[in-house]
């Protein structure tokens, strides 16, 4: 490693256990590569020009901790995102709900909860949804706030109502919400059974236990020590034959809990616990 | 333009020396066109090719394994889209799966974290145990695959930048990389991170490609070590890993 590698290194770990130490929010264990990017693309947005200064104004200036928590936790998500992961949900995870008198759904990392409304939409559509309650959580409040609303920009609905539809959706997606000026409003008996609350994968503990956990492209934040512990979390969250959904390009093969699951659809990451 | 054809003879000679770097990875980053160049690429590269080979081809984001079984049909090597986690071996060929960037991550940054093993912070019993059950923990002495759903970078999500520059992050000098056929000038940036690091870099010659912007643009912001007709790429470097059948 050349000396302004280590220099660097040096000073991202400063600034996370700054941040955890004083603001409590914890970046350590999340994987390297890609948040280095993102703390760079915040010392240049604030025009400063290395990560020492951008530690002295995170730690002395609030305004600057909230930004900075907006550029490193990625939130980037679409309604019915990865159609055929829903596909998969309704052809294989539905038909095993179906025999449950009620049904724990938790979604971890929820975001701005665009994936949370097209899972509440599937599972009314398969008449489900009144037995359900979906947990949607994140670590993130600002992002959790915009989730409750339920309220997303009207010019992104053309290519949701194509992603519905190719997720084996079963109306007019229009019937979901109504346009308001520049906003789709959607229906408010979408939120009835949803519990959105603030919990943090790094440093939180379970709360319930569940039938179904959602957490898509959440963990390709973290490296595999905290990996490992979010898997521990959902081992632990999990009943028995409860099902494990993750993101198209993760996988549990490089975990050690993978021997505690079987796949239910491995090209979708859709897994059941066994053990 | 500092090598070209009729200094190929030069490489030769020069293997000594290059070998002394060791090089543990090439990267290759293409858009439009790409699929054609890769074919040419990987159909040259021999099956005892010693590196792993990271692609990032421009692509539809909602395009599936198509791409993997196509390049599979014309490469001894075996292809997939490269996992979360999923460390790199050699003599494999990783495709950046549609929707994602693709990133290296080293094993010296993975065991960054002051406090790696430790999450008695949370407070939990079961969690400080995480450690003292008895699965075995991965190898963490190799580098791994990373990936993110950040932001487009010009315009592209798999970005060529983001790979070229988190493998020269990681592995400095040791970076082969290439810039192919492109409609865009992704990887022009990634390219001179790879050659500030002491790596070495390769542009397809643009008269020859198919869209010559993206290897026009590297060559006009990277002093690059060689640009090359496409069919001479693969053979070239077989020449520089001194690969034997």
């Amino acid at each position: 490693m050349s000396e302004s590698h280590e220099l660097e290194t040096i000073e991202i770990q400063l600034l996370l256990e700054g941040m955890f130490r004083y603001y409590g929010f914890d970046f350590r264990n999340y994987a390297l590569a890609s948040l280095k990017r993102r703390i760079w693309n915040t010392i240049r947005s604030e025009r400063l020009t290395t990560v020492s200064a951008l530690q002295e104004k995170v730690l002395h200036n609030p305004a600057y901790l909230d930004r900075l928590l907006l550029d490193i936790s990625v939130n980037v998500t679409a309604m019915f995102r990865d159609p055929s992961f829903y596909i998969s949900f309704r052809n294989k995870v539905v038909p095993l709900l179906r025999t449950y008198p009620f049904i724990r759904i938790w979604h971890a990392g929820c975001s701005t909860g665009e994936e949370v409304y097209s899972m509440a939409i599937l599972l009314q559509e398969e008449g489900l949804y009144d037995r359900c309650r979906i947990y949607a959580t994140d670590m993130n409040e600002l992002v959790l706030k915009k989730a409750k609303t339920g309220i997303f920009p009207l010019k992104q609905m053309q290519e949701y109502t194509q992603l519905y539809h190719q997720a084996g959706g079963k109306k007019a997606f229009s019937e979901y919400y109504t346009a308001a000026y520049e906003n789709a409003i959607f229906r408010s008996s979408l939120k009835e059974n949803i519990v959105f609350a603030h919990h943090n994968l790094a440093t939180d503990n379970s709360f319930n236990e569940f039938n179904v956990i959602l957490c898509r492209n959440v963990l390709i934040y973290f490296n595999s020590h905290l990996q490992e512990r979010v898997h521990k979390l959902f081992y632990e969250s999990l009943g028995m034959f409860g099902v494990l959904g993750l993101g198209h390009q993760e996988s549990l093969i490089f975990t050690p809990y993978e021997k505690y699951y079987e796949p239910i659809e491995s090209s979708e990451k859709l897994y059941r616990r066994i053990k | 333009m500092k090598n070209t054809m009729n200094q190929l003879k030069v490489v030769k000679n020069s293997t000594g020396e290059s070998n002394k770097k060791n090089f543990e990875i090439v990267v290759v980053g293409t858009s439009l066109g790409g699929l054609e160049a890769l074919t040419v690429l990987l159909a040259d590269l021999p099956q005892s090719f010693p590196l792993p080979v990271v692609i990032v081809q421009h692509r539809h984001k909602s395009s599936q394994n198509r791409l993997t079984d196509f390049l599979q049909k014309q490469s001894s090597l075996q292809i997939t889209e490269a996992q979360d986690k999923e460390e790199l071996a050699p003599g494999r060929v990783y495709l950046a799966p549609a929707d994602y960037h693709l990133l290296i991550e080293s094993p010296s940054e993975e065991e960054f974290s002051l406090y790696g093993n430790d999450f008695t912070e949370s407070g939990s019993a079961a969690v400080e145990s995480i450690h003292n059950s008895k699965v075995p923990i991965p190898n963490r002495g190799t580098p791994t695959f990373a990936l993110s759903t950040e932001a487009p970078v010009c315009y592209a999500r798999p970005s060529i930048d983001v790979l070229f520059e988190s493998a020269a992050d990681a592995f400095g000098e040791k970076v082969i990389g290439i810039i192919l056929t492109g409609a865009n000038s992704d990887g022009s940036k990634g390219l001179a991170k790879i050659k500030a690091e002491g790596g070495l870099t390769f542009v397809e010659e643009p008269a020859s490609a198919l869209c010559p912007t993206m290897p026009a643009s590297a060559i006009a912001n990277v002093e690059v070590d060689w640009i090359l007709p496409l069919s001479k790429i693969a053979p070239c470097l077989v020449n520089l890993l001194r690969i034997k059948d």
